[in-house]
Parts: structure tokens; C-alpha cells; sequence
């Protein structure tokens, strides 16, 4: 078969077919077209303004691991002034967030950013190590994704940043749209499309990656040669988002449009009044402060299940019952420090701290 | 007469093979029509061969994670020597001496 030569500079021998267009386009060209839509992504949903700081969540997998190299690229090209940090947590998952971490580490060098860890055994003083041994392998996802999310909050308050960013990308949104509507989580599913989560009041949540195909994600870590960890968490994987996952790539396979296509009708789906009316107001966690729709944030009602010994009545009816039916939490019961949201000052101090 | 291949997996796809992420083998340049038939009908290796080789000489667990109906898994993305294997006429792709073959899969963790 003769080399073909690329669609876009028509010099260059094409080494990469494009899953969005199905254009066949030189390394050079993809390094181009690649970074100029995550730019275009992030100008006409206006995610930043100068003088921002800006946490890359950083995992040290493939994702997070391009994001942090990209933003490092568009903010010196298209001088956004930004001030960006890497932001780990640390699960306490021993032979596979450890060796995780040391990648991130290694990315704190290679684009010399700083970078905040934070472990869940500092802040929920429980390892997933230690959770797993009280509640089993099952439903050891819900506590790790709970905890994740409002360890990366947290962290970003510690830091003072304004803004998180992540490496989701259009796979897992498209996978996240179909497991919505799987379950019938309206709610998850009128915002699990947006490109950028939370309102004015906390840290705003963005991926810059909306967009982009885990498939070019993983070519251009390939082509730049880029230094990521690929190792499946030891603990059972979500298998309900495995299922997602696997349909997906076999839509993929047949029509690599589909994953841009559920994407789109996700964003166009509109949620009728009455349902929007049943969903639940946001307030703030009694005991902790976070962003709850209960009284309790779902990371304290799980911490409180772990702490008495029954940690799966954060998960099962029954199970809570039982935790009920014991009487009132003890009033010496560990519990997560109260969430102050960054205001510039107490930023600050939360830096030092942090660095000492 | 027979071809040396170099083939690398990543992206974890290397914890099926032995955690080894590189390895140079031979396959013969000939092989039978229908992959295991010993039929007098034979066509040039090509990686469809390959992909089933590699299966039942190299690949140490979980065969359903590599290979479903006859080739990859969806999510694995082949390169022929750095270039997009569906450039290169992907499972049909004739095999020459000296190819560098990567598997990478993408399905691990972000």
C-alpha cells in the first residue's frame, strides 16, 4: 500500500486516522489539531481568566498525565497566566496508588509544577487498605469515588486554588451519559455533560477534555513519549461503568462518531420542569460543611459507618437501619474538619501548612 | 523462511504478557489461509496471524482481555512501526522483516 500523505499539510506521511473526522493526518498536524481544540474547548467556554490558579487533579495515569503537559503547552503559547499546581490523592492503596504516585512526582519535575498530595488517611484517617478489610471488595468503589471527590476539594481549598481541572475525557462523558440513563439519575445526567461543574460559591470543576478521544489522549502520550502509569486498581473495578465502558468501544468500533454523537444528545437533553421540581437542594453537610443534599454529606455518612464499625450503612437500607437502631452517633466520633471554602487569606496559611 | 518482529505492549496491556513490554520473535513469512488449519492454502503472516500467535505463544491470562471475535479488543490500539495500524489496512496489514509492532491498550485507568 503507498504512504498516503497527510489531509492537512499534504507533505507529511499520514500516521494516525483521527476517531472524530476520519482524517489521516501526520504526527505533526495531530500535535497541532490536537492542541488547538482543547484550546478552542477552553477560549469558547471562557474556563479561565488570567491571574487564575488552577489545580490539575493528577493521577498519574495517561489522562491526567497529558492534561498536565497540555496546560503546560497552551498556557506558554497562548499566554493564559496561569498559575498551575498538581493535586494527588493519595487513596492509600498499597502496590498501586503508591507506584501511581511516584509517576506524579516524577511529572512534578518534568513540568516543573508544584504538586499537593493528600491522603485519605489524613483527612478521613481510613486507608482504602483499611476500608476494604472492614467492608469487603463490593463496594469499595463508592467509598473511594466519594472520598475522591471531596479529597480533591479540599485539597484545592489547601492549596487556594480557584479552579480543578481533570482528564476526563469524551469516553468516559459519553460512558457517564449512558450509565445515566441506565440508572435513571436525571439529575447526574443534565450535568454530567456540562464542561464545567459547581456555581459560584466553591471551587469550579473543568475538563479541558470534554472533547478529546481517549484514543488521541493515548497517541500523543505515545508520540511525545510521555511518562504515565497503566495499571488496574487492585480492588475490584466499577462494574457497572466496565459494562458502559465495553458497550461503548464496541459502538466505537462500528461508528467511532458514536462516543461525539451520545455526547451531544446529552447536551441536548432538557429535563422537564416537574422532574427538575423532585430533585433535592444543595446545602451544606452539618457536620462537615461540604456540599450536601442531606443533612449529612455522603462522605461523613460513610466516615460514620466506618467509625462504628458498620461501614455499609452508607450503602444498604438495611444496613442503616441497623446503625439507626443503635441510638445517636457517639459525640467523640471522628470526623472530617469542618470545610472552610478558600477565601485569599485563609489560602494562604492553608499553603504554608501544607508545605511544611 | 521466516520474519523477525519486534512487538511491544503498554498502557497494562504488558501485565497480560509476562509484565514484559518487549519482545522480539519470529513468525514464519507463510502461514495457513485459516489461522490452525494445516491446509495447503497459505498467504503471507499478516497481524490478524499475528494477533492469534501472539495469543497462544506469548499471552500468559486473561485471553478475553486482549482478543474478541478473531482480532483485538475493542480499545486497543495497534501501530505498524509508529503509524495507526487503520492506516495500514489494519488485521490484513502483510507483515515484512523487521516490523515493530505496539499493542497498547487504553482501557486502564485515567
Amino acid at each position: 500500500m503507498p504512504p498516503r500523505t497527510c489531509a492537512l499539510c499534504a507533505t507529511n506521511r499520514a500516521m494516525l486516522k483521527r476517531p472524530k473526522t476520519g482524517q489521516q493526518i501526520c504526527r505533526d498536524c495531530f500535535f497541532y489539531v490536537f492542541e488547538t481544540e482543547v484550546h478552542n474547548t477552553i477560549t469558547q467556554s471562557n474556563l479561565f481568566k488570567p491571574g487564575d490558579r488552577v489545580a490539575i487533579g493528577a493521577s498519574g495515569g495517561k489522562d491526567s498525565t497529558v492534561l498536565a503537559y497540555v496546560m503546560k503547552v497552551l498556557n506558554e503559547r497562548y499566554e493564559y497566566g496561569l498559575d498551575l499546581f498538581l493535586l494527588s490523592i493519595d487513596e492509600g492503596i498499597t502496590g498501586y496508588r503508591d507506584d501511581s504516585l511516584e509517576t506524579v512526582k516524577r511529572n512534578q519535575q518534568q513540568y516543573s509544577m508544584p504538586l499537593k498530595i493528600l491522603s485519605y488517611d489524613e483527612l478521613y484517617g481510613w486507608t482504602m487498605d483499611a476500608i476494604v478489610s472492614q467492608v469487603g471488595k463490593k463496594n469499595n468503589c463508592t467509598f473511594c469515588g466519594v472520598f475522591r471527590r471531596q479529597a480533591l476539594d479540599r485539597g484545592a481549598a489547601m492549596l487556594g486554588v480557584d479552579h480543578i481541572v481533570t482528564g476526563h475525557n469524551a469516553d468516559d462523558i459519553a460512558e457517564t451519559v449512558l450509565m445515566n440513563i441506565m440508572r435513571g439519575d436525571i439529575a447526574r445526567l443534565g450535568r454530567c455533560t456540562c464542561i464545567c461543574t459547581q456555581g459560584e460559591d466553591t471551587i469550579k470543576r473543568s475538563k479541558p477534555f470534554k472533547y478529546a478521544y481517549e484514543k488521541e489522549i493515548v497517541m500523543y502520550a505515545y508520540f511525545k513519549k510521555l511518562d504515565y502509569f497503566s495499571t488496574e486498581c487492585i480492588y475490584s473495578p466499577d462494574a457497572y461503568r466496565g459494562h458502559a465502558r465495553v458497550f461503548l468501544k464496541d459502538l466505537e468500533a462500528a461508528r467511532p462518531s458514536a462516543i461525539i454523537d451520545i455526547i451531544h444528545s446529552g447536551e441536548a437533553f432538557e429535563i422537564r420542569d416537574d422532574v427538575k421540581a423532585t430533585q433535592k437542594v444543595q446545602q451544606t453537610c452539618k457536620r462537615c460543611g461540604y456540599m450536601s443534599s442531606n443533612d449529612l454529606c455522603k462522605a461523613c455518612t460513610l466516615l460514620e459507618g466506618l467509625e462504628r464499625g458498620m461501614g455499609n450503612s452508607g450503602i444498604t437500607d438495611r444496613a442503616r437501619k441497623k446503625l439507626d437502631a443503635e441510638g445517636p452517633a457517639p459525640d467523640n466520633l471522628r470526623t472530617i474538619p469542618f470545610y472552610h471554602l478558600p477565601s485569599s487569606a485563609a489560602a494562604a496559611i492553608a499553603v504554608e501548612t501544607a508545605t511544611s | 523462511m521466516s520474519l523477525s518482529l519486534k512487538v511491544e505492549f503498554s498502557g497494562g496491556l504488558e501485565l497480560l504478557f509476562s509484565n514484559q513490554r518487549s519482545h522480539k520473535l519470529s513468525v514464519p513469512a507463510l502461514v495457513p489461509k485459516t489461522y490452525g488449519e494445516t491446509s495447503s492454502e497459505t498467504k503471507p503472516a499478516d497481524i490478524t496471524f499475528l494477533i492469534h500467535h501472539l495469543r497462544d505463544n506469548l499471552l500468559k491470562e486473561r485471553v478475553e482481555l486482549f482478543m474478541e471475535n478473531g482480532t483485538v479488543r475493542p480499545g486497543i490500539l495497534v501501530l505498524v512501526n509508529d503509524t495507526d495500524w487503520e492506516l495500514e489496512g489494519e488485521g490484513e496489514y502483510p507483515l515484512k522483516e523487521g516490523d515493530e509492532i505496539v499493542f497498547i491498550s487504553t482501557l486502564h485507568g485515567g
